[in-house]
């Protein structure tokens, strides 16, 4: 059983996406024990399973691996273990794919666990007449009559099973949908040998996790006051020193960018947040009103005090169905007149697919003329007369067909319409899938996860 | 005397659905009681009304000098849905600091 004193634990990827110097860094610029990497948001999982459908061995974060490759031999030498729910929806495949990575660098004795069970989309139907019913959390209304649709179902998991996989001996564990906290909550309870119900540490480790789930958001990416953060191209990710008594400490490793304050901190407690009172996981209920910060020196921050309660008896599924298509094409428009022209645009492009029989409806229609401050319409003054406009045009619909006909005259504006219009580089687009969420509950005793560790 | 938000508090936004949340921070406790009493439902609305469609949600977690809003319905359909440039309301944030606040002609702003 392990008995430390600190654990030191990493969130070096936010989301699918983000940069690969996060987790380069972490491992060679300080110390380390756990990197964890959160590649998962909710439309990643319908797009997972979109790509596993056209390919069985697809369907999970593909970064993950090329990244293991890049960090794998320094994690060996300072035994850094990593946790990430890179698995997405074939934890399997890409367990596959970073065995094979080891082989190639010509590394072993390197224990890989795979956490499954949060892919539900085959048994969703038998889930049904069991008696789910994965009402919409938020309309209330049963799934059944669109079961047809669904793209994905995923169950969200919490740090049980990842705990399981660090107990036989993984070094790197793989899964699919857990929660982004728990991939650092599970750390905190194998080496402190936490249970369930230690909820005030579990919450403790939740809030740490939710500080660090979305990388430098917390060292001083996206805030507010960005001319007072350091050597930003240098950003440190996030660094938890967690502690038995369920304290922490948040930093980021010596000599990189950023900074770590309260009020960098507090920028991300309150990033995505609902009720602060009640902040739900699969773990424990954290209370995020009884978190006390303090400064305990440059780039460091005390983190105490933090209540919880124990878990609730179901699971968050987030379930993705297909709802419709979209399509969005732009031109930069040069002045005199910019808004003017893009103005004339816009409708130009709405009556010549009339013209050709292709008609939209109002609440179909979407024209956005970057550069009028559509981001702060109504607050923030607009500029009279802007020197030049971005025109942004597109529509929603069932029909892929029509949505194409209509991408198909934003371009030719270009030389039939009014003058200074330019920038098509992006050229004809395309309609793509809308996919619309789900959000409903699942109880606890219908999912079972399970656990498998490999040596390579 | 009236100040920008901006002068007492920082933000931070993203999505929550087709709504956006919109965590408002002050730097000190002064300023919490400020934002406290006068960034209320309805003037955040007032403030939001050409992107919040929906209602307001307020929540205080006063340990952290800090409210809470969810703006719903203000995301154009959310998620993979909406065609807007800010489809996750990354940018409320620094909406909601363009608000001017009441303050009295002695208050200390923080450095």
């Amino acid at each position: 059983m392990p008995n430390k004193e600190k654990v030191l634990i990493a969130n070096g990827q936010g989301f699918w996406g983000d940069s690969i110097l996060g987790p380069v860094r972490l491992v060679n610029e300080g110390p380390l024990d756990y990197l964890t990497l959160d590649y998962l948001a909710e439309v990643t999982m319908s797009i997972m399973q979109k790509l596993k459908s056209r390919d069985p061995g697809a369907g999970y974060a593909t970064d993950f691996v090329r990244m293991v490759e890049r960090v794998l031999p320094k994690c060996r030498e300072k035994d850094i273990k990593i946790v990430a729910n890179a698995g997405g929806v074939n934890p399997q495949a890409c367990r596959a794919a970073v065995a094979e990575t080891i082989r190639k660098l010509g590394i072993s004795g390197v224990k890989i666990g795979v956490v499954e069970g949060d892919d539900i989309l085959a048994d969703l139907e038998g889930l049904i007449a069991s008696g789910e019913e994965f009402k919409n959390m938020d309309t209330g209304e049963a799934l059944a009559p669109y079961v047809d649709r669904v793209m994905s179902a995923n169950v969200y998991i919490g740090a049980e099973p990842i705990v399981e996989a660090l107990q036989q001996g993984a070094d790197i564990v793989i899964t699919g949908r857990a929660t982004d906290p728990s991939v650092v909550v599970a750390p905190m309870m194998y080496e402190f040998g936490w249970t369930m119900n230690d909820v005030d540490k579990l919450a403790a480790a939740t809030v740490a996790g939710h500080i660090v789930e979305c990388g430098a958001q917390c060292t001083g990416g996206n805030f507010t006051n960005w001319q007072d953060i350091p050597d930003m191209a240098r950003i440190g990710y996030p660094v938890i020193e967690a502690r038995p008594d369920g304290t922490f400490t948040v930093t980021k490793h010596e000599n990189t960018g950023g900074l770590v304050n309260i009020d960098t901190v507090t920028s991300q407690l309150v990033y995505e947040m609902g009720d602060p009172g009640c902040y739900i996981t699969p773990d424990c209920i954290a209370d995020f009103t009884s978190i006390q910060l303090s400064q305990e020196s440059e780039n460091r921050v005390n983190v105490a005090g933090i209540k919880g309660a124990l878990a609730t008896d179901t699971y968050k599924v987030s379930i993705s169905f297909q709802d419709g298509y979209k399509i969005i094409g732009q031109l930069t428009v040069a002045g005199p007149d910019a808004v003017e022209k893009a103005r004339l645009c816009a409708d130009i492009v709405f009556d010549r697919v009339a013209m050709d029989g292709v008609e939209f409806a109002p609440e179909e229609r979407f024209v956005e003329i970057v550069g009028t401050n559509v981001c702060h319409a109504g607050i923030a003054a607009a500029p009279g007369n802007p020197a030049e406009v971005i025109l942004r045009i597109g529509a929603k619909g069932q029909d892929k067909q029509k949505l194409n006909r209509l991408g198909m005259e934003i371009v030719p504006l270009v030389t039939s319409g009014p003058p200074g219009v330019t920038g098509f580089a992006g050229g004809r687009p395309k309609a793509t899938d809308i996919i619309s969420y789900w959000p409903a509950l699942i109880s606890k005793d219908k999912v079972k996860c399970s656990v498998s560790v490999e040596e390579v | 005397m009236k100040i920008p938000l901006s002068k007492i508090a920082y933000a931070r936004s993203g999505d929550k659905g087709d709504g956006s949340n919109v965590g408002v921070v002050a730097y000190n406790a002064a300023g919490y009681e400020i934002i406290k009493q006068q960034l209320t439902p309805e003037r955040v609305k007032q403030h939001f009304r050409e992107i919040c469609l929906g209602d307001v949600d307020r929540y205080e977690a006063p340990n952290l000098l800090a409210l809470n809003f969810i703006l719903n319905d203000s995301l154009g359909g959310g998620g993979s849905e909406s065609l807007k440039t800010d489809a996750q309301g990354k940018t409320h944030g620094l909406g909601m600091l363009f608000m001017e606040i009441e303050v009295p002609d002695d208050f200390e702003l923080p450095g």
